[in-house]
């Protein structure tokens, strides 16, 4: 089976600055991906090239199979996306939100309508189809900009800091909602700073300073670095020797 | 009046337009020297709750003081006598770190070299960046900067507004490190939070959600408050995990926690019971032992509680 | 003292160190004052006009050759049928037509009644009458310096001195205008930014919970930004006066005091604004739409104040643009001390301390 991801020696200068110094990995199909780093380690700067919004500097690297020099528009289009900063546009009631992303990525209307059911019954949120986003708690408008973000049913969903500040039993929820498209076959690549979080992926990889340090199952990075937690993993990797501004 | 108190608040309410009820009739006190935490996720209140104690919001009722000076009558004597530090970065980008540092020590009053030892060793990580703009410095250092600029006035109390968020564990840590030196010092801290591992962290914490206080106490008694037994389980399929668990007729709760799941009993069970249920749904590489109850364990049963 | 002295230091920081900002507000005032200077001017040069000649005699050479050198016309067409005059208007080619008629030569030795006709495209009226204006009047100098050494037929002439402003140059009057509208929004616009700036960053969150004063916040404001508005002022003038040959007869101390002035009352201006407003955007949309127009219309810039209805004129008062301008074109053109304007200047301070006072009494010390 083709990995999801793959990305070898991938690089991204900015002048003298190397953001994203010579980075290879493989991400498999269906896996759950965790990507952590420190404030300024290089994650969006790489996050950026495999969603086609930035070009490499050299390296080479492909999503679900594509080129990202060549082909990011094919990229696009399999490619689901949520951050944490920005996912829905507050002022658009929830329907219009569903109705704008399936839009954009040309879905028919009558697929959009189905959908738009299918996901309101799915998170419980039916009588708040015409209730503006901004008014919904925190923890609902992220588990919306999830299933919004894989509508089109991506073949991979990037989620930047998805959880930052909801309530633990929603984070859980949402991390279920992970689980379940993982199950179906959904490629998973997420950010975080809760590092109990790390512990839901199968797979982390954790850069500094512009290289991946480390890259394995939690389990087996906690057994390498003797550490409790991935809180320990992630301090022992980042704290020695880390840039200071 | 006398109060012993650093901070100290009883039934504040506050509104904002008809819907949403920020927070109701909250009451909590903080002693003199302690390191509280408010603990809770986006939404609860904190922010809330800390721009009234700094004079920023009036409580629509309900009365609160700080080091014994009234929230609404006493703000100047308090906006001259605390720390602040908003949730958003707040200090100018555009100004070096020594300029920042300097504006903020002349604005109240007093200058660097007066309390530099207050602030010695935050600011001597950043003093190889002195010249730089505060724009230009990464996540963590911003944090130690408003830190510093917060503190420069030698304040008798000082409030902290989520000053973790969005920062790496690395900073974290360092951040947790530097507050727990202040507090060495006498300084009163009010500090607010959505990571609830940070609450062990605090001397006592307030868990808020939804505008309510739902438990004000050390951690280690809120912990120990946790009277479910509660086991910590893992197979290889943690999605079908969860879900099955709930099907377990005992059990109270199941949730992801790291890499196992916590599964709250109604009553004590023998944990061979479990792995006999989950043989059955044919689970494989079971691993079932005791766990110790967390912060956050304990946040979600008050949370599905109330 | 000390506090207001670092806050100013801050605000300076901020100035010079938004690059591209300090040169959109140093630039826009000369970009503003050329465009207004050269495209809202009402003097015409150089209008191209048709001639029909149909006496083709010595006189009227004479006078095309007088319209043509006093520069405000340009033949474009001789014509040579009454018929060609409307096509040629409907081309579009000319804003006039001169129409010579036969035997004008012989009428006029004779003193038989003759005319020139002026036929003119009056879609632009006000150009029309303009062009009409200008041909009528070099064609009447003509004939009257004709009849000079004949007997000279019984006539009225008229004879109007246009004082202070001889040639009548539009020049004069927007001059003072521009310079008003542009340090009226100019200054309102970069003090309402500037709180309002603070605002969006969240850093007015920490000076509000700083034992800082209102009016030390709303003074510390002004004052940095009083010298980047002389900075304009200045410029403006300084291009009024090379550019446009705009003279400055009176004291320039007293116009630059007066300027000073007039500068805090904008600036009060726009921090007033900025205490209402919480977003740079919207402080930016109010300081253009509330101040811009009323300055424009009511201060007496482009439309006489004379000759509005009663209640606008009694509401152009409380415009201190209205008042700058007269201040600045009696400094500037008639040249006169400070003695013939304490008025307008005692009425612009007033202005001044009101809206500071307000900005202070409005500042918000807390959120929301």
């Amino acid at each position: 089976m083709l990995p999801a991801i793959t990305a070898d020696k991938l690089t991204k200068r900015f002048g003298d600055f190397t953001a994203v110094n010579q980075i290879s990995f493989e991400v498999k199909k269906g896996e759950i991906f965790g990507f952590l780093g420190a404030n300024g380690a290089g994650k969006t700067t790489a996050i950026r090239m495999l969603n086609g919004l930035s070009r490499p500097t050299s390296g080479q690297a492909t999503v679900a199979g594509f080129d990202v020099y060549r082909n990011t528009e094919k990229i696009k289009r399999r490619i689901g996306y949520m951050s944490q900063k920005f996912s829905l546009y507050e002022d658009l009631t929830v329907r219009e939100n569903i109705q704008f992303y399936g839009g954009i990525y040309g879905l028919p209307l009558k697929d959009i309508r189905h959908q738009m059911k299918q996901l309101l019954a799915n998170l419980g949120m039916e009588s708040y189809a015409r209730t503006l986003v901004k008014s919904l708690p925190l923890g609902w408008r992220q588990k919306l900009a999830f299933s919004i973000a894989i509508m089109h049913r991506p073949e991979i969903v990037f989620l930047d800091e998805p959880t930052g500040g909801v309530d633990p039993i929603t984070r859980r929820q949402f991390w279920e909602m992970i689980y379940k498209e993982a199950n179906e076959g959904m490629t998973i690549f997420v950010t975080t700073h809760y590092m109990d979080e790390a512990e839901y992926c199968g797979r982390v990889s954790i850069m500094v300073d512009g290289r991946i340090a480390a890259l394995d199952t939690p389990k087996a990075l906690k057994e390498q670095f003797h550490a409790d937690s991935m809180n320990d993993v992630f301090l022992n990797l980042t704290r020695p020797g880390r840039q200071h501004a | 009046m006398a109060n012993q108190y650093a901070i100290d608040v009883q039934n504040i309410s506050k509104r904002y337009g008809k819907q949403v009820l920020a927070l109701d009739e909250i009451s909590l006190h903080v002693h003199s020297g302690e390191l509280f935490g408010l603990i809770g996720p986006d939404g609860a209140g904190k922010t809330t709750l800390i721009r009234i104690l700094a004079t920023l919001l009036l409580a629509d009722s309900g009365q609160a003081s700080v080091n014994g000076w009234d929230v609404r009558k006493d703000y100047k004597k308090i906006r001259s006598n605390v720390g602040y530090m908003p949730g958003r970065f707040s200090l100018y980008q555009d100004l070096s770190v020594e300029e920042n540092l300097h504006f903020f020590a002349t604005i109240f009053g007093t200058t660097i070299e007066e309390n530099y030892e207050l602030i010695r060793e935050i600011y001597v990580q950043l003093e190889p960046f002195r010249t730089r703009k505060a724009g230009q410095l990464s996540g963590g250092m911003k944090q130690k900067l408003a830190l510093c600029c917060a503190l420069i006035h030698k304040p008798l109390v000082l409030f902290l507004d989520e000053p973790t968020t969005g920062v790496d564990a690395v900073s974290r840590q360092e951040f947790w490190e530097m507050l727990q030196r202040l507090r060495q010092k006498g300084i009163t801290i009010l500090v607010s939070t959505p990571y609830m591992d940070e609450a062990s962290l605090c001397e006592r914490v307030a868990l808020i959600q939804k505008g309510r206080i739902m438990s004000i106490d050390t951690p280690a008694n809120i912990v120990a408050g946790f009277d479910k037994p509660l086991l910590a389980v893992r197979t290889d399929n943690m999605y079908r995990l969860i879900n099955d668990l709930r099907q377990f007729e005992s059990t109270h709760s199941a949730y992801p926690f790291g890499d196992y799941a916590h599964l709250a009993l109604n009553g004590p069970i023998w944990p061979e019971a479990v792995h006999a249920f989950l043989a059955d749904k044919k689970h494989t590489g079971i691993e079932i032992k005791p766990a110790k109850a967390t912060i956050e364990d304990s946040f979600m049963e008050l949370m599905t509680k109330s | 003292m000390k506090q207001l002295l670092i806050f100013i230091r801050k605000e300076t920081y901020h100035i010079f160190r938004d690059k591209r900002t300090l040169l959109i507000l140093l630039g826009m005032p000369m970009v503003q004052v050329l465009i207004f200077g050269f495209a809202i001017t009402n003097e015409i040069t150089n209008a191209r006009i048709a001639i029909l000649d149909q006496s083709k005699g010595e006189m009227s050479q004479d006078i095309i050759q007088r319209l043509v050198a006093s520069s405000y016309f340009e033949i474009d067409e001789n014509l040579r049928a009454v018929s060609d005059i409307e096509r040629h208007f409907r081309q579009g080619k000319t804003k006039m037509v001169v129409v010579f008629p036969p035997q004008l030569q012989e009428n006029l030795l004779r003193s038989v009644p003759t005319q020139i006709q002026l036929v003119a495209d009056a879609t632009d009226p006000n150009t029309a009458t303009t062009l009409i204006n200008y041909a009528s009047a070099i064609i009447g100098r003509y004939l009257q310096e004709q009849n000079q050494g004949n007997a000279p037929p019984l006539e009225i002439s008229t004879d109007v001195k246009m004082l202070y402003n001889p040639r009548l140059k539009s020049v004069y009057m927007f001059v003072p205008g521009v310079i008003t509208i542009i340090l009226m929004l100019m200054s309102a616009m970069m003090t309402s930014i500037a709180i309002t700036r603070e605002k969006e960053l969240g850093t007015m969150e920490v000076l509000l919970v700083s034992p800082l004063r209102p009016s030390t916040i709303v003074v510390g404001k002004v004052i940095p930004y009083i010298l980047l508005a002389l900075a304009m002022a200045a410029i403006v003038l300084l291009l009024g006066a090379f550019v446009f040959g705009m003279p400055i007869r009176g004291s320039l101390l007293l116009l630059m005091v007066e300027c000073v002035l007039f500068v805090i009352t904008s600036l009060s201006l726009g921090i007033l604004i900025s205490t209402r407003t919480e977003t740079q955007q919207v402080a930016m949309l109010i300081s253009l739409m509330a101040l811009m127009l009323p300055t424009i219309l009511l201060s007496g810039f482009i439309f006489p104040i004379e000759s509005m209805p009663k209640v606008l004129q009694v509401i152009s008062n409380i415009i201190p643009a209205k008042w700058f301008i007269i201040i600045i074109k009696n400094v500037m053109l008639r040249g006169t001390g400070f003695n013939f304007i304490w008025k307008e200047t005692l009425i612009l301070l007033g202005m001044a301390l009101f809206f500071i006072g307000a900005s202070i009494r409005n500042f918000k010390i807390r959120l929301a």
